[in-house]
């Protein structure tokens, strides 16, 4: 066995239960993305990023490590690890990201606000009093210490009496509109990704994208959500070119990041397989999510092939800078 | 020497009931899996319908290594909740060998 599983998962919930995120993160991390863009705190609408963006450069970095030492001697150290994570947070020292990184999903976020603010979207935000969604711990199946968290997340939306959330990754976004529901009794939610809130509006393109993009769908969105049309018509609307890869819309074929934390070599060939097949059709593509963007921007870095997320595309394309 | 215990698959069920009785072994799953698991979900799923324990836990790194992506069940025939099923036996797994959760 490469990584040892019990040990990887205990450190995350143990972190989740205790610091209510699975990694910990700075104010300035979870909320720096927001500053100047004037988005009122509360409100009955809001912007909800579930800090997934904001929690991927510790992801990387912690997946650099466990990818370092699988099979190693020092794997046998996690247990140690997760002793010491109780008391002292060690993940901080685990995951030293990078500056540039941070820099790349920080922008994401921001174009997603400003494509709302443009499309006339009412809405506020959290700010720090927003809570991780729990996706990751419910994947790995540790059901009660992500049922208890539900209830926590729930009960900071109701005390700020919010009626309607604009998620902005397709794994928040399945949480919220169709996980919770089967856990919390009168679950009351309005819950919809930013792309369909988007693809509802009246947005007029002010510059047209003149490329062939190959479009590579998240597994959530698609076969868990049914979300496929609203990115095409956001992208074909500016003038874009959309190229289906061989495995496309519900037969999409996954990136390889969820089982990133526990299997980082079986998951850099999921992602490599998956490139070869995008960049036999094209030389641009595009994600939706941030798992989906990482993994393949770094299996990429080998061919001559541009990923790009999809709000990088639809902020040129319909915001006036 | 593997035992079968009828009692094991009430055992395994997480947020909703271990559902694989309409699996008719067909081998879809299989074939489309892009991790190559070979032994999800069929044949793990007749070793929980057996109540064979050790059998399921001798592949503790297949069940974790599920990407949940779900073009398994895009693509069954019967419908079986692949995921939801691979996800009880992930919980089955945490609560009773790992001992992680609320403790
Ligand atoms: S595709 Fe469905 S019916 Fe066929 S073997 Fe897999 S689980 Fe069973
Ligand atoms: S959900 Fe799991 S078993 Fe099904 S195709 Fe994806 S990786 Fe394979």
């Amino acid at each position: 066995m490469a990584v040892p599983i019990k040990h990887v998962l205990g450190i995350l919930v143990d972190n989740l239960r205790i610091r209510e995120s699975v990694m910990p993160l700075s104010r300035r991390r979870s909320i720096g993305w927001a500053k100047g863009l004037n988005i009122p705190k509360g409100g009955k609408t809001v912007i909800y990023t579930g800090l997934m963006y904001q929690l991927m450069p510790s992801i990387i970095a912690m997946e650099k490590m466990t990818s370092k030492f699988a099979d190693s001697w020092i794997s046998n150290f996690y247990g140690l690890g997760r002793a010491i994570n109780k008391v002292i947070s060690i993940t901080p020292f685990m995951t030293w990201t990078d500056a540039a990184e941070k820099e790349i999903f920080d922008r994401i976020l921001r174009n997603i606000a400003k494509l709302l603010q443009v499309a006339d979207v009412d809405f506020g935000y959290l700010y720090e009093e927003e809570l991780y969604a729990g996706a990751l711990v419910h994947d790995e199946g540790i059901n009660d210490v992500f049922e208890a968290h539900t209830h926590k997340v729930y009960k900071r939306l109701k005390k700020h009496n919010i009626e309607k959330v604009i998620t902005v990754d397709p794994h928040t976004t399945d949480m919220l509109k169709s996980v919770y529901p089967k856990i919390i009794k009168d679950y009351q939610l309005e819950v919809k990704s930013y792309l369909e809130v988007l693809a509802e509006s009246n947005l007029h393109p002010v510059k047209r994208i003149e490329q062939d993009i190959v479009i590579h769908d998240s597994c959530v969105y698609a076969r868990y959500e049914g979300i496929i049309d609203q990115p095409r018509q956001l992208l074909e609307n500016a003038g874009a070119k959309i190229i289906e890869p061989l495995n496309t819309k519900k037969m999409t074929y996954c990136c390889g990041g969820p089982v990133e934390s526990l299997f980082p070599i079986k998951a850099r060939t999921i992602a490599d397989n998956r490139i070869e097949q995008l960049a036999s059709v094209g030389k641009n593509s595009v994600t939706m999510c941030p798992i989906c963007f990482i993994n393949l921007k770094t299996a990429a870095e080998k061919n001559d092939f541009s990923v790009k997320d999809i709000s990088d595309y639809l902020v040129e394309a319909y915001c006036d800078h | 020497m593997s035992k079968v215990n009828p009692d094991f698959v009430v055992k395994i069920s997480g947020f909703t009931e271990f559902n694989a009785f309409a699996c008719m072994n067909c081998g879809s799953c299989t074939a489309l899996c892009p991790m190559g698991i070979d032994l999800l979900p069929r044949r793990m799923f007749r070793h929980v319908m057996l109540g064979l324990e050790d059998k399921v836990l001798e592949n503790t790194e297949n069940v974790f290594s599920c990407l949940l992506c779900k073009m398994c069940e895009e693509n069954c025939p019967k419908d079986v909740p692949i995921v939801e099923n691979i996800k009880s036996i992930r919980w089955y797994i945490n609560r009773e060998i790992f001992k992680l959760g609320k403790g």
